[in-house]
């Protein structure tokens, strides 16, 4: 059985670009993809900034080779998208040699069809078209995705809200290192609904001026929409096709705060285990962290609770740190993958990217985001946080392949 | 080796909480089957009773009295001040998440375009609220999973839940599923064919030749430990799940692998709890598949007792392992004689000819 698990091919879509190459981009020039609301219907326009992905539903299809069909949901296309570059990317092709898996996480699944359907289904139960309504389920996505990749092995779907997609990756690692894969998909995929929106904006955790992680100013969250997928291999698979692996996973953890059903606590307690835990699985000392791309959502809670952690996790010695959430904006049940490809990327590349929108450090803690862009610096192990509702909280660590 | 030293249920069967087995049966008349209120007083602090989605407070319910039971079987203890043990992981299956809460937000959304809104139905929409919600009430800090994959999600929890007690992770585990009936989501799928449109009583669902089934719902859940003790109700051998066999003949091939995998004859597979939820289509699969494969064992049916829903199998698994434990074998539930022996017992299941899951439990 496996012991250690390669990252063999990876894939992305956000709002800073269509694939790994355009958001590497646009992470390197620092560009942002957050903006005004383009394409979701909603009275937030010109309120609320959103990171879409640019491209309407219509659009996406035809860049899936569907064109025209009704049977996709925009999370199911962006998750058909990504996890399509990641195949490719790994260059596997499916010999029914090694038992492959597809494990997927989602937290909006089919909402935008949803929200089409219930215009009509809250008038008169009878109506609203049906089309509309069967993809609700965040499983359909993953099904969608199976069926497009010829995955009929293992699959499943996770839905622990924002660390969804982290909490994918560490069952896939899990189902290789029980021999019961060889190889396994693993990321997630989300799109922007007015669902979400609303439901972030009852809460008042969205900032008007887009998110500002770490600040001592900042005043909320900035959602995103996207998908990433990362392959996951066994040794012996690995070892076989005498693949060179991008990166290899070397720890993680998934604990629970038990605080509140959506506040973090003020000691941090989940995110201090689950960092604590993936580093004791890793057989590091927290010294050996080079750089952590931590939750950083931009709501006052999140940020000072995980600034708290960190500094109780590391004491003095709290590594380089920043939120990519500036860029993609926070992408719910896809984010855990996005920034695990942001970390494998960070590690081929030997490159921080910084903290966007980052002015002043907040005052309870003593430390402060990477706010420029680093290059040329050897990166061995990041660390990736990512913190839920329901104190869903998860930490992974991801090291160079040596 | 995996026992199950615990468990709860919440169904529409109020009388199978009571600990009797055989419970008397419930009998229904509609196309309906929902949960009457167990008592979630008894559970659950009266000031977030009535804030609670229905799914949430079976979940919570079906979870204490699980936790409560398994205090029992092992004889430990949290403490004094705690009828139930807390568990080291909690790793729960649900096909729909919480219904009440998404319905209630989304609809008033687009009511009152966008406006006026209030966060406590979005706050509980989450799909992982319930795990959320065991784990706070017990200040459970560790390992905490939710799976949403349609028939799958009750299967995916059990099956982590092997592979935390393999590795060595975790020496305890609670895992179930809950899914809930709202009249929105009936309504939705009574239009997309998925129930009988007459009335059919409950207790002769398979006598009735109308195109769909009757819809369930239910909270259940599991204590799981590598050691077993006198009272351990069954051993949990293995669990599988199959995507869009094809056909018959490939889920038989399946299932005969499985146990082949066990080291279990097909001889020795004393009863199937099959998924028969009364319609025909569907029906006449698990006939094919166990003729083909198991042509020697008993056959038993639960859906008639919980309706039909996406983690419709974790109800089966609560009524396997208690007529594993009681060695009785209700004869509401029989299509067969019943079984000489009972040693093995296969759980198979499929969710709309999608989702083919397959539960082994053995005596302990």
């Amino acid at each position: 059985m496996s012991k250690r698990i390669f990252i063999t091919g990876i894939g992305m879509i956000s709002a800073i670009g269509d694939d790994v190459d355009a958001c590497l981009a646009s992470l390197l020039e620092q560009r942002s993809g957050i903006g005004p609301i383009t394409l979701l219907p909603t009275i937030h326009q010109g309120v609320l900034p959103i990171a879409e992905v640019k491209h309407s539903t219509s659009m996406l299809l035809d860049m899936a080779g569907h064109p025209g069909s009704r049977n996709y949901t925009r999370t199911a296309l962006l998750g058909i998208l990504a996890a399509r570059e990641a195949v490719g990317n790994s260059g596997i092709t499916e010999t029914g040699e090694y038992r492959i898996g597809l494990v997927s996480a989602s937290t909006v699944g089919g909402m935008d069809r949803s929200e089409q359907f219930y215009q009509s289904f809250v008038v008169d139960n009878r109506k609203g078209r049906l089309i509309d309504v069967v993809n609700h389920d965040c499983a359909d996505a993953t099904e969608r995705i199976a069926a497009d990749l010829g995955i009929d092995g293992y699959i499943t779907t996770i839905s622990t809200a924002c660390s969804s997609s982290v909490n994918a990756m560490m069952h896939g690692s899990n189902l290789i290192k029980a021999g019961i894969l060889d190889r396994v998909i693993v990321g997630g995929t989300d799109s922007v609904t007015r669902f979400t929106l609303n439901g972030f904006n009852t809460l008042m955790i969205l900032d008007k001026r887009g998110c500002r992680p770490f600040d001592d100013d900042r005043a909320g969250l900035t959602l995103g929409e996207g998908a990433a997928y990362l392959v996951l291999e066994s040794e012996e698979a690995v070892g076989r096709s005498q693949k060179q692996p991008l990166a290899e996973i070397s720890g993680y953890s998934n604990a629970n705060d038990a605080y509140h059903q959506t506040a973090s606590s003020p000691d941090g307690k989940g995110a201090f285990l689950a960092m604590t835990k993936a580093i004791a699985m890793s057989g590091l000392s927290p010294s050996q962290i080079d750089y952590i791309n931590v939750h950083g959502t931009g709501t006052q809670n999140n940020d000072l609770s995980e600034g708290i952690a960190l500094e109780r996790v590391f004491e003095q010695g709290v590594p380089r740190f920043s939120s990519t959430k500036g860029y993609t904006g926070h992408t719910l049940g896809a984010a855990g993958a996005l920034e695990a490809v942001i970390a494998v990327l960070s590690i081929r590349n030997q490159v921080v990217f910084p903290n966007l929108n980052f002015s002043t450090p907040m005052k309870e803690l003593h430390i402060k985001p990477v706010t420029e862009l680093m290059t040329g610096v050897p990166l061995r192990h990041v660390l990736s946080n990512s913190f839920g509702f329901g104190g869903n909280n998860s930490s992974i660590i991801i090291s160079s392949y040596i | 080796m995996i026992f199950i030293n615990g468990l709860g249920a919440v169904s529409p069967q109020p009388n199978a909480g009571s600990g009797q087995f055989p419970f008397e049966f419930t009998k229904y008349d509609g196309n309906q089957l929902r949960c009457p209120d167990p008592g979630y007083k008894e559970f659950i602090p009266g000031d977030q009773i009535r804030r609670m989605g229905r799914v949430i407070k079976m979940g919570v319910t079906a979870a204490k009295l699980c936790l409560r039971d398994a205090a029992h079987v092992t004889g430990f203890t949290s403490g004094p001040e705690c009828p139930e043990i807390i568990p080291e992981a909690i790793i729960t299956g649900t096909g729909m998440g919480c219904m009440e809460d998404t319905e209630k937000f989304l609809a008033t959304m687009i009511r009152n375009n966008e406006e006026f809104l209030t966060p406590t139905s979005f706050i509980q929409s989450t799909h992982n609220t319930v795990a959320g919600q065991i784990a706070l009430l017990l200040k459970c800090h560790g390992y905490n999973f939710t799976y949403v994959h349609r028939g799958f999600s009750f299967e995916n929890a059990l099956l982590d839940a092997m592979v935390q007690l393999r590795s060595g992770s975790v020496s305890n585990v609670l895992a179930g599923g809950s899914d809930e009936l709202t009249p929105a989501y009936f309504s939705i799928t009574s239009r997309l064919g998925h129930w009988k449109r007459k009335p059919v009583g409950n207790d002769r669902l398979l006598e009735d030749h109308q195109r769909g089934s009757v819809a369930g719902e239910g909270a259940t859940f599991f204590f799981l430990q590598k050691e077993g003790t006198h009272n351990s109700y069954a051993r949990l051998r293995d669990v599988r799940t199959l995507l869009k066999p094809g056909s018959d003949e490939k889920t038989g091939r399946y299932l005969l692998q499985m146990l082949q995998e066990n080291e279990i004859a097909p001889a020795d597979i004393d009863l199937v709890v099959a998924g028969f939820n009364g319609d025909p289509g569907s029906d006449a699969i698990y006939r094919n598949v166990i003729a083909a494969s198991l042509p020697g064992s008993a056959i038993a049916l639960y859906k008639h007792l919980c309706g039909e829903y996406q983690t419709s199998t974790a109800f089966a698994t609560w009524f396997s392992a208690m007529m594993i434990r009681h060695r009785i074998f209700p004869e509401f539930a029989l299509l067969t004689p019943p079984p000489v022996n009972l040693r093995n017992i296969l759980i198979y299941n499929h969710y709309l000819h999608v989702n083919h899951t397959f539960i082994l439990l053995s005596a302990p």
